[in-house]
């Protein structure tokens, strides 16, 4: 079971700037456990942002995306209050969705 | 300009580096690069996800009596947090001990919550309850971030303690012959490209002490206190002195008592 | 899974999306729905421009600014920016040259999203970074070398 995600929204002008953290592995498949063993890779493939709906960040990630993850992006728009519902699918098809509102 | 990636606590963190010498003029563009690569990280700490989980945990009725850990006295009366980490370790009435934030949560957890404290401090960093430990001391440090270090040495049991921890921070031994005062007891010190705060007074011993718990970016963990000073008895090749044991509360007392008036950044980013 | 990436895959992980469609194998194996699995499995930055669907080499832009450390204490961890100023700008990726697998993550520009992303990446070591512009159909690029070093006892 994961961690939730934290989502800062900032809305300034008119602009709202978001900023996640996402609680996960980032396990690359190129690390060996202490039996010499590789572990295997188990990260993050997609992950996208809504705003009252509308996509507003849509990504890929690869193995190189640093555990624990953050990204931060803009756009035009948002004003206090505004629903922010970030979503990711990693590679052993679990999910989770969590939601901020715009500050 | 690069300004788009600095929030104002990585301004903060350019800023304070900038008025430390830097040990060789040599190393002056390594160290600025480091500090542009610290300053860029400043936001967007992953600490936060750990403080977020102990809020929860601390709310959460847990353990054997199925109670949460809202009545726990840190210091400040029972259920307060912000502002307790910074007068850490204390003396406690009613355990008649100086506890530091870690050895404190024991006693909570065992007296309001029923588990067993002796098997948590046996419990290996990073498993188990110890887990548990990792986020709840992250959120309790960062209800007092920015606030400045005031730790009470009213008690004989506080004096005596910064005294026992100056003791163990300058005691020599170990295959190497070394102490705590080794790597932290003067200025200008560095291992490799780390820059060794001095923790026998300000402003070094806020920007050591007051820096943890903290994300420790090369195990992508938070590491407490405690797991600090445990790798630094590994790296001294002495054996650690125990969890929450007095020996490491004591050294607490002493570096927390000489970062006086320091502010504290817990939990920081770490390499 | 789309039927280019299955013809363009190698044969062993051909095997296994096959084994994954009949059930043989577990959840992991599969990847996300929309995952491009072509392009993360690129060795370097002409590789994964290529398999983005540049049909050209990408162009240097001075209109596309990447924001990196010079010098990163731990590789674990290198926070990478990068911002576009040209209009149209439809996707912007992060690509280590030196990585095991070149590309390390592939942002969407959704129209009224400003293209500039920021994001934390690993690198095995020291290396060029490129972030990679998709504007229109076309492709430009801007670089930066990072000098991945090690620290001392833990700060």
């Amino acid at each position: 079971m994961s961690d939730p995600m934290r989502i800062r929204a900032q809305a300034q002008g008119d602009k709202t700037t978001v900023r996640v953290l996402v609680s996960h592995e980032m396990e690359s498949g190129q690390r060996k456990d202490a039996a010499g063993k590789t572990v295997p890779a188990w990260f993050i493939q997609t992950i996208n942002a809504t705003w009252n709906g509308k996509t507003v960040m849509s990504a890929q990630w690869g193995t190189a995306v640093s555990k624990n993850p953050f990204v931060q992006f803009s756009f035009k728009g948002g004003k206090a209050g505004d629903k922010i519902v970030v979503n990711w699918v990693d590679n052993h098809g679990d999910k989770r969705s969590d939601e901020a509102l715009v500050a | 300009m690069k300004s788009s990636l600095y929030g104002p606590a990585a301004l903060a963190a350019l800023t304070a580096l900038a008025l430390f010498p830097l040990s060789a003029a040599a190393q002056k563009s390594t160290a600025e690069g480091i500090a542009e690569y610290r300053a860029m990280l400043a936001d967007g700490n992953p600490a936060e996800l750990y403080e977020a989980k102990g809020e929860l945990i601390w709310k959460q009725a847990r353990g054997p009596k199925n109670a949460s850990l809202e009545k726990c006295d840190l210091g400040k009366g029972p259920g307060v947090v912000k502002g307790t980490f910074v007068e850490l370790p204390r003396f406690f009435a009613d355990t008649r001990r100086v506890q530091d934030l870690e050895s404190r949560l024991l006693t909570c957890m065992e007296q309001l919550q029923g588990f067993n404290a002796a098997d948590i401090a046996k419990t290996s960093f990073g498993t188990g309850e110890q887990k548990t430990i990792e986020s709840l001391v992250a959120y309790i440090s960062g209800e007092s971030r920015g606030m400045s270090f005031n730790l009470p040495q009213a008690h004989a049991q506080e004096k005596l303690m910064y005294e026992v921890g100056k003791k163990v921070f300058y005691l020599r031994g170990g295959p190497y012959d070394f102490s705590c005062a080794s790597c932290h007891g003067e200025d200008n010190k560095r291992v490799r490209l780390q820059d060794l705060p001095n923790l026998t007074k300000e402003p070094g011993a806020s920007t050591g002490f007051g820096a943890w718990p903290a994300y420790r970016v090369s195990s992508g963990d938070l590491w407490s206190m405690q797991r600090r000073l445990n790798d630094c008895y590994r790296q001294q090749r002495f054996p650690f002195p125990g969890y929450a044991s007095d020996a490491t509360i004591a050294l607490g007392v002493y570096m927390g008592v000489n970062s006086k008036g320091g502010a504290s950044t817990a939990p920081a980013l770490k390499r | 899974m789309e039927r280019r990436e299955f013809l363009t895959s190698s044969s062993g992980a051909t095997a296994l999306a096959l084994a994954a469609a009949s059930g043989l194998v577990p959840a992991y194996a599969q990847n996300a729905p929309g995952w491009n699995k072509v392009a993360f499995d690129s060795k370097s930055f002409a590789e994964a421009a290529k398999t983005l669907g540049a049909t050209s080499a990408p162009v240097e832009s001075k209109e596309l600014v990447l924001q990196a450390p010079e010098i990163a204490e731990n590789g674990s961890v290198v926070r990478v920016g990068a911002q576009s100023s040209m209009a149209n700008t439809t996707q912007i990726a992060f690509v280590v040259e030196k990585n095991p697998s070149a590309l390390a993550a592939l942002f969407d520009i959704p129209a009224g999203t400003d293209a500039s992303v920021s994001t934390n990446i690993k690198m095995g070591q020291s290396s060029n970074v490129y972030a990679l512009a998709k504007v229109g159909d076309k492709y430009f690029y801007a670089v930066k070398e990072v000098k991945v070093t090690l620290g001392g006892c833990g700060g």
